[in-house]
This record gives C-alpha cells, structure tokens and sequence, in this order.
C-alpha cells in the first residue's frame, strides 16, 4: 500500500535523523567541551604561581605560608631581612612537615626538635640533610616558585 | 504542489548541474557508477582496509585536538598531557580514544595486508597498490613508535631507550642512525623534540601522500578478484555496486567501530591488560629502570625475537643474524608482487602460501611468547 | 759502573724505608714479631687515631722506642707498664685533661672527661669505692685501636653504643653485685628508638650515651627527664610542662614520660593509651569523681581522636576507590596527607592535657576528612557519569546503524 510505504519510509527517515543527530551530538559534545580552555589555563609548568600574595605571607603570625608544588608540599616565608624565600616543607628525617620559627630565625620541625637555617640548611637534631631548594621570583605583584636546579 | 521528494530530487540536480559547469564532473560521476565489488565467500575483507583509514582519520581529529594542549619538552610533555587527562573537559577521552584507535588502526593494518596477501591481491596490475602499502605500514609503525614517547613517562621512556638502542645495532650505519633518532648520544628533550615533528609534521604529510596514491590506485583499477574467477566465466560472476550499496556499508561498519571505540575508551581509558598506557610517573633518565620494560604490542614480535637468539649464529653475532634475517625477510615481503609471479596467471603459490603462513605464526607465537615469557 | 747505579740505588731506598720503619718504633719491630696478627696490640695500632697523629707506644707507656732489650726498657724512669683497671682513668686523663696539650694536637676536643667521669655512677664506684669491674675509658673505647665516634668500626659509633654499654650490663652474672636489672639492651632494641637506630641505620636517633651521658653516665634523675626526651621531644615536653600533670608529677615523685612511655622499651603510643577503661593509662591514676578534670578530659580527648582516626579511615577508603576507578586524585592524596599531619598533631597535643587543645586541631581534621571523602565520592560519581554517557552515545549510534541498514536493505 503506497501510505504503508511512506509511513515505513517517513519512520526510516526518522530513524536516520536522530540517529544522526544524536551521533553528530555524541561526537561535538566533547569536542566543544574540550576546546573551551579549563580554569586553570594551560599546564603548571615547572614554574607555579602562588595563589597569595606577599603582603599574606607578611601578616601571617608565622610569616610563611604552604604552598603545593607537583606533589610536593612548599613553605614559603619572610625573613627578619624582609627576604621571601622558599623550601620544600617535608623534614628530610621522618617526613613531618617543617614550621618558621621567625623568633629563632630558623625552620623547625615539631617533630623531634629538628633544625633548620633559612637557606634549608639541617644545622641540629635528627635531619640528616637540608631540605629541597626553591627558586622564589616576585613579578607584578605575584609570586613565582620553581624548583632550583642546584 | 510538488512533494518533498521532488523537491529534494530537484535540489540535488541544481546542485550537480553547478558543480558540473565549473569542473566537468560528469565524466569521472559516470565511471564512478559504474565502480563495483566483485562478491564472493571473502568479499567482508574489502571492509579492512576502509576501517584502517576510518581510524586514520580519527587518529588525526584526535590528534588535532591533543594539538592544542600538548607541550613537547622535557620540562613540559608529562605535565601538559596530566593536565590534559585531569583537567581539560572531556581530555581523558580524547587522549584514550587516540590511544586506543592508534593500536586498533595498526591491528587493521595488519589484517588488512594479511587478508591482501593471501588472496594474492597484489598480483599484477595491483604492484604498486602493494608498494604504497607497505610504505603506509612502515609510516604507521613509525607513528606509533614515535607517539609514544610523546607523554614523556618512565613507561615510554624505557621503551624508547631499548628501540632506539635496538637500532644502533644496525651494522655500518647504526651509531650514526641512534644518534640522529635520538638527537643525541642519550634519550632526552631533545628525542622529543624530533619525535614530535616526525609525528604531528613529517610523518603525516608522507603518509598523506601515500594514503591518496593508494586510494587512486584502488579506485582506478577497483577491487581485485580473487584468484579462480579468472576461470569463471563472467555470467555467473556476481558484483555490488560501490556508490551507494557498498559505501553504505562501508558507513554502516565505520559506525560499528566508532562505537566499540567509545566503549574502549570509556571502560578502559588506560588500555587493558599488557597493552596500557597509564600515565604514571615522569621519566627520570636517571632513576633504575623498571623491572619489566615492554615494546608496545605490535613491536613484541621482534624484541622478543631478538631476546630469543643465541649471542652468535655461524659466525655473525646474533643480534646482527637477527637484523639481517628481519631484513631480507621484510624485503622478499615487500617485493612479493614481482618475487610470486604464478598468481599473475591465476595459479596458487604453494611456497609463498607456506611463507605467509610461517610468518603469521611467528608474529603470533613470538608476540605471544614475549608477553608469557615475563 | 752502569749496571752499579741502579743497585745502588735501591740499596739506598730500602736502607732509608728500614729507617724509617726502625726510627719509627722499636717496641712494634719486637712486638710484632711475637704478637697475634689479628688481635696483638702492635698490629692492630694502625687503626689507632693515636698512632696515626704520631702517638706510639712509649707515649703512653713510658719507656723509650729507642731501646731494644726489654729490661733495660723497664729500668726507664718513666716506663709506666701496663696500667691496671683502677689507674686506668687518671693514665689516660694524664694527656686528655691537659688543655695545653691536648690543644696542641686536637684543639677541637673537650678536655672535661674525668670530671664528668668523677661525677658517673662508674666513675663513683671506681675512684671512691675502688670497683674494678666497673667502665672505664678503655671499656668503652677500646685500647690500641681507639677511633673516632663518627667511625662505623669505632666501639663508640652511634650504632654501636648499645652493644658496647650491654658488654657489661647485659651480662647477669657481670651485673649480679649491683642490684640493677640487665635487660636495658634488649628492651631497647624492641623500642622504636632501638630499631630506627638498628635496623634503619637512622643515625638521628638515639643512643645509650644520648640519654645517659657519656663519660658522666648515670641515669637521667626523675626531674631532669623531660628535659632528657625533651631534647629531641621538645613539644610535647613543653606542653607536659605547662600542663597540669606536671605539679601532680612532681608531688607525687613520679618520672615524667616514663611514667607512660617506659624508659628502655619505648613503644609507639596506641590511642587506646588515652581515656576512661583499660588499656588507657589514664585510670592507672584517675576515676569518675576523683576530685580532678581528668577523668572527663581522658573521655573527651579519647573521642576527638578517635572521631579523627575514624574520619581519616573513611577518607581513605573512599580516595581508594577514586583511586583505584583510574581517577585523576592528586589533589585529594594532598588533603588525605594534611589530614594525616592533623592527626600527628592532635596525638601531640594529647601532651596538654587539656580538652581545648585538642579540639581544635581535631575540628580542623575532621573537615578536611570530610573534604576528601566529598571530593572522591564525587570523582567516583563523574565515573559512572562518563559510563552513562556512553551509553547514550551507544543508543545514538545504534539508531543510526539500524536506519542505515534499512536503507541498505531498501536500496537492494
């Protein structure tokens, strides 16, 4: 009957176009979802900038603050001098992480009584070597830390 | 009132009328209809090769993606492909379906050759069609070879390291070609940097060329038949029309794949079983190799070849009898069409028969033992 | 007269090495012929930091290197023989308690030690009480091939102190006359501070010699201990001072840390130690209604950290499944990790024995427990989430799959 067959070829070309439509749909979903840039921008390179500024760090009653550099924990503070400088956080004898003591001017860690200079230098107690180096850069305002090559 | 149908039809012709005035279509449309596919018990391998090239072009759209957030460097390649996998929208999945159409794609391939082969496809006239193959399975080989060092982690790292090592065990030209393929005595940035530009530059624009050559020459000169219808008298041949019946099929298969492409994608977005692609951790040149350092899948054959053979044969060191034995075997492969003349005249080759099947079983027993043997 | 030259030579060369080794030491060039290679004293004094700063034989035991015949060695004026235990102390002070002389040869190297000797239980016993069996410096240092502490062959090396000090008292019968028990050594070695010294070769902590003393050694008095663990343990000792346990302590004559923690076998601390029924250690001392806070204040600081401990399990359980779905979790292994520095510290403050303290920092670990709990059920969410859209995209595909079959079907 010529309704039968324009009725199973009006459902044939139903079939097809939201078949078609959905799969276009499939596919440009993600795609249109990719290409709109994520939050962050592009990756964190070796170079990470820090989500404070400086005059945060300076009113912190321990003038430093912690930072997340990879996987990595990261101190940064303010020395008597007014120097911003940066080390990683985790005590190189059991792991626990290091505090600012800007009333003995150096890094101390809670932990046993560990001691470090404020170039990360393990100077008493249990550490048995400094702690990681960091490279601190100011610029328009913002920090920048990277992990030194020394 | 006209009704749709008429419309549309209508439509279509304006359509082809316009083209037609500007570019003289007509000629090479009439050829085209009449382009068939001769049907027979192995007629479902002709769809081989259109899913090779189906995921050749998902390979490329993916990879135009990943384009814009990779960074290529040491400093750069690991982090910028994590963000990509953990930050970007919907990053995970592309990155999973170009990895997991780059191994169906060679898997493809091979099939694709394999199923060539044994119905002496590439008898003549079709050398040439056999040639540019070849060249596109050498290319798709470099690809994947090249991609994978691309995401810098310990995994690619080693892998690139023995490869590349591998090469320079290549006599008279060895050395020179390690450090030309490495950019330097060791694997470094600078690796990356070259495998880049072969990867996304180079290797694209010669596969390009080779991929359109081999098309025209299929389309030029249609399917090859199989071997007794030279015999068969040509009532009782049977053919499928190429525009629309078997394009449509074509479709209808490519859509197939995409979707068990989705599905891998989605349920295994770091591959499964031996063949995977976890990120894991950044090369470190200097850290102990893993235990376990594997070639990816469609390289197992040979690595473990060579693993296999004793450290001298006669008098040649083994690793050089096992090069050069790859070697003239890989030749005699390549130049099939003019080495197997009997097909040309519609007979079997009972040695070459035996050759493809020997090889088939090497590539299966000597990539199965690589994965056991662990 | 060519072939004369070189021979000459070498005479010349080995004369002056046998010189040399001659002028060097008559009592070795005897003393070696005779003693035992491996163990004889005149084998084993290379290995001397005496020896190898130029001090032989006749520095220490008069007489002079010079001579060959024995008795006319014994005839010097200032041959001192061999020293008996209970001159041991003041032969070898004769040069290490003079600050001249030693400021000649080591400047670096304190010149205190028989005083601090005097003021030890050893030191006691041998000089008033004439003990003989008691250390001296030759017990601990050896004789004859005495090194650095920071040596590893040396008997002084930090590890290994306790097999040095248990030469004596972990022997039973050596330590019968004193009335002192003999299982220091072993109990140490079970403690935590024994293994990370033994079996993690951690150089960081302590030894014998590190609570004890070393040439003024004597046990740490029950006052001074916190200032002893306190060294290393600088906050919680500060907290136990500041805290109302440390009057209670001293009324009752009780040894600060030791009192929980042992002296030898200091163990890790469980939670179970705090609270309000056996195993805490809490009621050794208190009880409902005992006229102190400390019955509640067990009972509380035992739930902050036991809801804490809790909390962090969960967490962890949940990140794992995050994890283990192939999630990207590196931000929440982060928070996980803060969560375990809060725990630390909430166990610290238990020191403070106060419920304020703690609470606090209990709070704070609780939320960022919670925050990775929220966050990785929400990662494992987006899991599924990707799975749902599959199969939406599958049951698109397929629509047009069988469309496009029909309409292959049509076209014949």
């Amino acid at each position: 009957m010529i309704e039968d067959k324009t009725s199973r070829r009006g459902f044939l070309q139903l079939l097809l176009g939201s078949g078609l439509f959905a799969t276009v749909a499939a596919v440009f979903y993600p795609v249109v979802r990719y290409i709109i840039p994520p939050a962050a921008g592009e990756a964190n390179l070796s170079q990470l900038k820090l989500p404070f500024k400086r005059e945060e760090i300076e009113s912190d009653p321990k003038k430093a603050k912690y930072f997340k550099y990879g996987r990595d924990l990261g101190i940064i503070y303010v020395t008597a001098t007014g120097e911003l400088k940066a080390l990683g956080a985790t005590c190189t004898h059991l792991d626990c992480t290091v505090q600012h003591r800007p009333d003995q001017g150096i890094i101390w860690c809670s932990c046993h009584n560990g001691k470090y200079d404020l170039d990360g230098r393990n100077i008493s107690g249990p550490p048995p070597r400094p702690l990681d180096q960091y490279v601190v850069k100011e610029a328009d305002g913002s920090i920048l830390v990277s992990r030194s090559q020394a | 009132m006209a009704s749709d149908t008429q419309i549309n039809a209508k439509n279509k012709k304006a359509a082809y009328h316009w083209i037609d005035e500007r570019f003289k279509v007509a000629a090479l449309v009439d050829y085209m209809e009449h382009k068939s596919v001769p049907l027979h018990e192995h007629w479902v391998l002709y769809y081989l090769g259109g899913i090779a090239l189906f995921l050749f072009v998902v390979q490329v759209l993916t990879g135009i993606l990943l384009l814009m957030y990779y960074r290529p460097g040491a400093d750069t390649a690991y982090e910028s492909v994590k963000f990509i996998v953990s930050d970007v929208s919907f990053g995970w999945l592309i990155r999973s379906l170009h990895s997991w159409s780059a191994n169906l794609m060679i898997l493809a391939v091979f099939l694709h050759m394999f199923s060539v082969y044994f119905t002496y496809a590439y008898r003549k006239p079709r050398e040439l069609t056999w040639l540019t193959g070849m060249g596109l399975l050498g290319l798709a080989l470099l690809f994947g070879f090249s991609g994978y060092l691309l995401p810098w982690n310990e995994l690619s790292f080693f892998a690139t390291r023995v490869g590349t090592g591998m090469a320079g065990a290549i006599p008279v030209i060895g050395d020179d070609l390690l450090v030309i393929m490495r950019g330097g005595e060791e694997v470094t940035g600078a690796t990356i940097g070259r495998f880049f530009g072969l990867h996304v530059a180079i290797l694209p624009g010669v596969f390009t060329v080779l991929l359109t050559l081999h098309l025209l020459f299929v389309q030029r000169q249609g399917m090859s038949e199989p071997l007794d219808w030279t015999l068969k008298p040509t009532a009782e041949k049977r053919y499928m029309k190429f525009f629309p019946q078997f394009i449509l099929r074509d479709m209808l298969v490519w859509l197939i794949v995409l979707n068990i492409l989705a599905i891998l994608a989605v349920m295994f977005p770091d591959g499964v079983g031996v063949v995977h692609w976890h990120l894991g951790t950044k090369a470190d040149p200097f850290a102990p190799p893993p235990p376990v350092i594997r070639p990816e899948w469609y390289f197992m054959f040979a690595f473990q070849a060579l693993k296999l053979l004793p450290s001298h044969v006669w008098f040649l060191e083994g690793e050089l009898f096992g090069i050069l034995a790859f070697t003239v075997g890989g030749l005699v492969w390549a130049l099939v069409p003019f080495l197997e003349r009997k097909s040309a005249t519609g007979q079997r080759s009972r040695l070459f028969l035996l050759y493809g099947l020997f090889v088939v079983a090497f590539i299966v027993l000597m990539t199965m033992f690589g994965y056991v043997l662990e | 007269m060519k072939q004369v030259l070189p021979i000459l030579a070498v005479m010349l060369l080995s004369a002056s090495a046998a010189m040399t080794l001659a002028a060097d030491d008559n009592c070795l060039t005897c003393h070696q012929s005779f003693e035992d290679e491996t163990a004889g004293p005149s084998h084993i004094i290379v290995r001397d930091v005496h020896y190898q700063r130029g001090i032989s034989c006749a520095d220490c035991h008069g007489g002079s290197a010079t001579l060959e015949d024995m008795e006319e060695v014994r005839r010097e004026k200032s041959y001192r023989g061999v020293p008996g235990a209970l001159d041991v102390p003041l032969f070898c002070a004769r040069c290490h308690s003079d600050a001249a002389y030693m400021h000649e040869h080591n400047p670096g190297l304190p010149v205190d030690q028989l005083e601090k000797y005097k003021t030890s239980v050893h030191g006691h016993l041998l000089l008033e009480k004439k003990d003989p069996h008691v250390a001296t410096c030759t017990s601990c240092h050896g004789v004859h091939d005495i090194g650095s502490a920071k040596l590893p062959h040396s008997k002084t090396y930090p590890l290994n102190i306790p097999q040095t000090c248990g030469t004596c008292h972990a022997d039973e019968a050596h330590m019968a006359p004193y009335g002192i028990p003999t299982d220091q050594v072993e109990a140490y070695a079970q403690s935590v501070h024994g293994q990370a010294l033994l079996e993690r070769k951690d150089l960081g902590a302590p030894a014998c010699n590190d609570c004890h003393g070393n040439h003024g050694a004597a046990p740490p008095g029950v006052a001074s201990l916190s200032a002893v663990c306190g060294t290393c343990h600088a906050l919680e000792a500060d907290l136990f001072v500041s805290s109302p346990h440390k009057a209670a302590f001293e009324a009752n004559d009780y040894p600060m840390c030791e009192t929980c923690h042992s002296n030898h076998r200091i163990v890790r601390p469980l939670d179970a130690w705090i609270g309000t029924a056996e195993p805490a250690l809490c009621v050794n001392c208190h009880g409902d209604a005992d006229g102190t806070r400390g019955f509640e204040t067990a009972r509380g600081i035992s739930k902050a950290i036991a809801d804490l401990a809790a909390a962090h399990g969960q967490a962890e359980t949940a990140l794992e499944e995050a994890v283990t779905k192939g999630m990207m979790t590196t931000d929440e292994e982060f928070r996980l990790k803060e969560v375990d520095q809060n725990l630390i510290q909430t166990r610290t403050l238990v020191h403070a024995f106060n419920m304020d303290s703690v609470s606090g920092k209990a709070e704070e670990g609780l939320q960022k427990a919670r925050q990775v709990q929220q966050n990785s059920a929400r990662l494992v969410d987006e899991y599924y989430f990707r799975r749902k859209g599959l199969g939406l995209a599958t049951l698109g595909i397929t629509i047009l799959v069988v469309g496009l079959y029909l309409m292959i079907k049509r076209l014949g």
